[in-house]
C-alpha cells in the first residue's frame, strides 16, 4: 500500500518513457492477457471481428475493408495485404489455403515470437477471417522449431477455439468451416521466402521457385494460397472492428498503421516497440530505447537484418516507413533493429551478415551461391589485414551483380549490409586495408595483446592459462611478456589477469 | 554401416505409419525421428523413403537441407551459443571461442567421448537477454566469459 506522504504520481505504462511514444495495435494484448485462456482474449473483444465478418460482411466487403486500410505486409516485402487477398479471391479452385508465415529467421528479430506467445488467438482469428475472405477452409501456420513455447501455446489456442466452435466446422453455427494445422520449420532462413516456405510445408527442400505463378494463383498443393506474416495478421481483427478509416489515419502517406520493432544490441531498453509509422529513428533509439549504455557513442543502427543496412547518426531523423528506409539504403525488413556503438566494427558486421547468408543460401541459383561466397572471402581478407583497395571496387561491382541476377529476395538483398557499410563507413574499410588497424578492436587478427610490466605482479596466472604457451616470465621475479608470433589472440590472459595488466589494442 | 537395434527400427516404423496418408508427410516423419532418436540414421531414411514411396535420395536431400536434422548422434549435453546479431554485437563470439577451447571441440561437432555437442545457433529470439547461451534447453542470459566458465564447470561435474 502507498505511504500517505508519497507524491501521488500515477506509475502507469503510458507514463513511462518506454511506452509514452508507442501505440500498441498488434501487441495490444501481449503481456495484458493470459495467452493460455481464450476467455481473456474474448473479454478483450476477441473473435468479435470474425463474428462480424461472417454475419454482417460479404467476403468482398472484408477484402475491401482491408484494402481501404492500406495495410501492407509486415514481413519485409510491404505488399498491400488487401490486393493479395483479392488475387486469391479471384481464383476459381476447389481448395484454397491461408498460410501464416511465422518462420522468423532474421537474427535479432522476435516480434512474431512475442505475438504468438502473448496473443496467439489474434493470429488464429485473423487467419479465419482471411479464409472467409478468399474462400478457404484450411490454414497452415509455418513456425520455426526454435520457438517451442509459441508452438505449445498455438496448439492450446487451436484446441480451445475449436471447443468453442470458433474454429473447425460450422463456425459460430454458420456454414463456414476453417481448420488450422501447425507445420514446423527445421532451421532454414530461406524458408521465410514464400515459395520456399510452401515447398517446405509440402515436405520438400525449401528452395524458392521463380514467380509468376504467384502463390495466390498456385501455392500449396498447386492451389491458390495467401501467405501472411504474423504481425500483419495480428492487425486484421482490429481493422475489421474499428474500420479502415481508423487504421489509415495512423502513419504516413504510403505506410499506414504501426510497426513493431525488436530493439536490441547496445541500447539501454531492449524489447519490443510498437510505434506509428513515421516516428523517427531518433525517437525510437533515444526517447524509447534510452540511448547507448555506459556512455558509449552511438555509431549505427541496423534495420532489416541480413537484407537490410546500417544507418548512421546523420539519418536518425528519418521518419520510419517502408519507402524512406529503402531510399536511405536500408529496409524495414521484418523489424529487427540492432543498435551499435563505437565498440562495433562495421567491416566485421558486414562479414558477420555475409557469413550468415553464405550459410543460408539454398544453393539453387549461382549468383547467390557463389557470389556471396566470394564476397565473404574478400571481407575475411580485409578483417585479417590482407585486403587491398582493389577489393572494395570488386566487392561493390559484385554486390550489384548479385542484386540484379539472384532468383529470390534472399540473394537480391544479401549485398545490402555491404553496400550500406561501404557507403557510410568506407573509411573503416580503408583503415583495415591500409593501416591494418581495427579501431573498434574487434577484428582479432589486427589486435595485439600486451602486458604492462608496471602493473604485472608476476603471478604467472596468464602464462599458465595461455593455450599456446606464448607468455614468458619468471614467477615472482620477472614480469611476463607475450610472444606475438605464438599468440592466437584468444584473450584468455586478459580475462584471467586480476590486475588489469593486459591490454588489447 | 551401423545397424540399428530392433526397438529403434520399430519406433521409426511406428512414426512412418502415424504420418502415412497425410499430405506432405516426409518432413513430419523426419521431425519425429530426429526427436525420438536424436538424429536421423541412414537406415531411417530408407524406411521413410519406402513409406513415402519416394527415392531415398530425395529423403537424404531434405535431411541435409535443414540444419535441425542431423545424421550423427548428438552429445549427452548440448551447448548452444546464440550468434544472432544482438548477441554477436554483445560479444557472443568470444564466449563461443571460450567454450570450444574449454571442451576441445569445434562448433557443430561432438566431443569424442560423446559427452558434449557445441552448436552455434542463428537467433533464439531472446535478444533482450543477449548474449545468450543454452545448455540442455536451459537458457542463460546476459552471459560473460566468467559466467560461462561457471556454467561449464557445473555441466562438467
Amino acid at each position: 500500500m502507498r505511504e500517505l506522504n508519497m507524491p501521488s504520481v500515477e506509475y502507469t505504462l503510458e507514463n513511462t518513457d518506454f511506452y509514452k511514444k508507442q501505440k500498441r495495435i498488434a501487441l495490444r494484448n501481449c503481456g495484458v492477457i493470459d495467452p493460455e485462456d481464450i476467455t481473456e482474449y474474448i473479454g478483450r473483444d476477441g473473435y468479435l471481428a470474425l463474428a462480424k465478418c461472417i454475419s454482417e460482411m460479404t467476403p468482398l466487403k472484408v477484402i475491401q475493408e482491408i484494402s481501404d486500410s492500406m495495410l501492407r505486409g509486415r514481413g519485409g516485402g510491404g505488399f498491400p495485404t488487401g490486393r493479395k487477398w483479392k488475387f486469391a479471391y479471384d481464383q476459381v479452385s476447389d481448395e484454397k489455403y491461408v498460410i501464416c508465415n511465422a518462420d522468423e529467421g532474421d537474427p535479432g528479430a522476435f516480434m512474431d515470437r512475442s505475438i504468438l506467445e502473448g496473443d496467439p488467438h489474434s493470429v488464429l482469428e485473423a487467419m479465419a477471417i482471411a479464409g472467409y475472405a478468399i474462400g478457404s477452409n484450411y490454414g497452415y501456420i509455418y513456425i520455426r522449431a526454435e520457438y517451442p513455447l509459441a508452438v505449445e501455446r498455438l496448439e492450446k489456442a487451436i484446441k480451445q477455439a475449436k471447443d468453442l466452435c470458433l474454429l473447425g466446422e460450422n463456425i459460430l453455427g454458420t456454414t463456414f468451416n476453417f481448420d488450422i494445422e501447425i507445420r514446423l520449420g527445421a532451421g532454414a532462413f530461406v524458408c521465410g521466402e514464400e515459395t520456399a516456405l510452401i515447398a517446405s510445408i509440402m515436405g520438400k527442400r525449401g528452395t524458392p521457385i521463380p514467380r509468376p505463378p504467384f502463390p495466390a494463383v498456385s501455392g500449396v498443393w498447386g492451389r491458390p494460397t495467401i501467405v501472411n506474416n504474423v504481425e500483419t495478421l495480428a492487425n486484421i481483427p482490429q481493422i475489421i472492428l474499428k474500420g479502415a478509416s481508423w487504421f489509415n489515419q495512423i502513419g504516413t502517406e504510403h505506410s499506414k498503421g504501426t510497426k513493431v520493432f525488436a530493439l536490441g544490441g547496445k541500447i539501454h531498453n531492449t524489447g519490443l516497440v510498437e510505434i506509428p509509422m513515421g516516428t523517427s529513428l531518433r525517437e525510437v533509439i533515444y526517447d524509447i530505447g534510452g540511448g547507448c549504455p555506459n556512455e558509449k557513442k552511438f555509431k549505427a543502427v541496423q534495420t532489416g537484418g541480413p537484407s537490410g543496412g546500417c544507418l548512421t547518426e546523420a539519418e536518425l531523423d528519418t521518419p520510419i516507413d517502408f519507402d524512406t528506409l529503402v531510399a536511405k539504403g536500408s529496409m524495414m525488413g521484418s523489424g529487427g533493429m540492432i543498435v551499435m556503438d563505437e565498440d562495433s566494427c562495421m567491416v566485421d558486421v558486414a562479414r558477420f551478415y555475409m557469413e550468415f547468408i553464405v550459410g543460408e543460401s539454398c544453393g539453387k541459383c549461382t549468383p547467390c551461391r557463389i557470389g556471396t561466397k566470394r564476397l565473404l572471402e574478400m571481407l575475411e581478407a580485409i578483417c585479417k589485414g590482407e585486403g587491398n583497395m582493389e577489393m572494395l571496387e570488386k566487392m561493390e561491382e559484385l554486390c550489384y551483380q548479385i542484386k540484379e541476377s539472384s532468383l529470390c529476395a534472399l540473394g537480391q538483398s544479401a549485398p545490402n549490409p555491404i553496400l550500406s557499410t561501404l557507403k557510410h563507413f568506407k573509411q573503416e574499410y580503408i583503415t583495415h586495408i591500409q593501416d591494418h588497424t581495427c579501431l573498434a578492436k574487434v577484428c582479432k587478427s589486427l589486435l595485439e595483446y600486451r602486458i604492462d610490466i608496471e602493473k604485472c605482479k608476476k603471478c604467472g596466472v596468464c602464462a599458465r592459462e595461455c593455450p599456446t604457451s606464448a607468455i614468458q616470465g619468471v614467477l615472482g621475479k620477472v614480469a611476463y611478456t607475450i610472444d606475438q608470433v605464438l599468440c592466437i589472440k584468444c584473450g584468455t590472459c586478459k580475462n584471467v589477469c586480476r590486475f588489469q595488466a593486459v591490454s588489447r589494442g | 554401416m551401423e545397424k540399428l537395434n530392433a526397438s529403434a527400427v520399430t519406433k521409426i516404423e511406428e512414426i512412418v505409419k502415424k504420418h502415412q496418408g497425410k499430405r506432405g508427410p516426409l518432413k513430419l516423419m523426419l521431425h519425429d525421428v530426429q526427436h525420438e532418436l536424436g538424429y536421423i540414421p541412414f537406415q531411417a531414411m530408407e524406411i521413410i523413403a519406402k513409406g513415402c514411396d519416394v527415392p531415398v535420395t530425395e529423403v537424404y536431400g531434405v535431411v541435409t537441407f535443414y540444419t535441425q536434422f542431423t545424421t550423427q548422434p548428438r552429445g549427452k549435453h548440448v551447448i548452444n551459443v546464440c550468434l544472432g546479431t544482438a548477441c554477436y554485437v554483445k560479444e557472443s563470439q568470444p564466449i563461443l571461442d571460450r567454450i570450444t577451447e574449454t571442451l576441445q571441440c569445434n562448433v557443430n561437432e561432438t566431443t569424442q567421448d560423446g559427452m558434449y555437442s557445441i552448436d552455434a545457433t542463428r537467433c533464439l529470439g531472446a535478444c533482450g537477454l543477449a548474449p545468450v547461451v543454452v545448455v540442455d534447453g536451459k537458457v542463460y542470459g546476459s552471459c560473460s566469459i566468467s559466467k560461462v566458465d561457471e556454467i561449464l564447470q557445473k555441466v562438467m561435474n
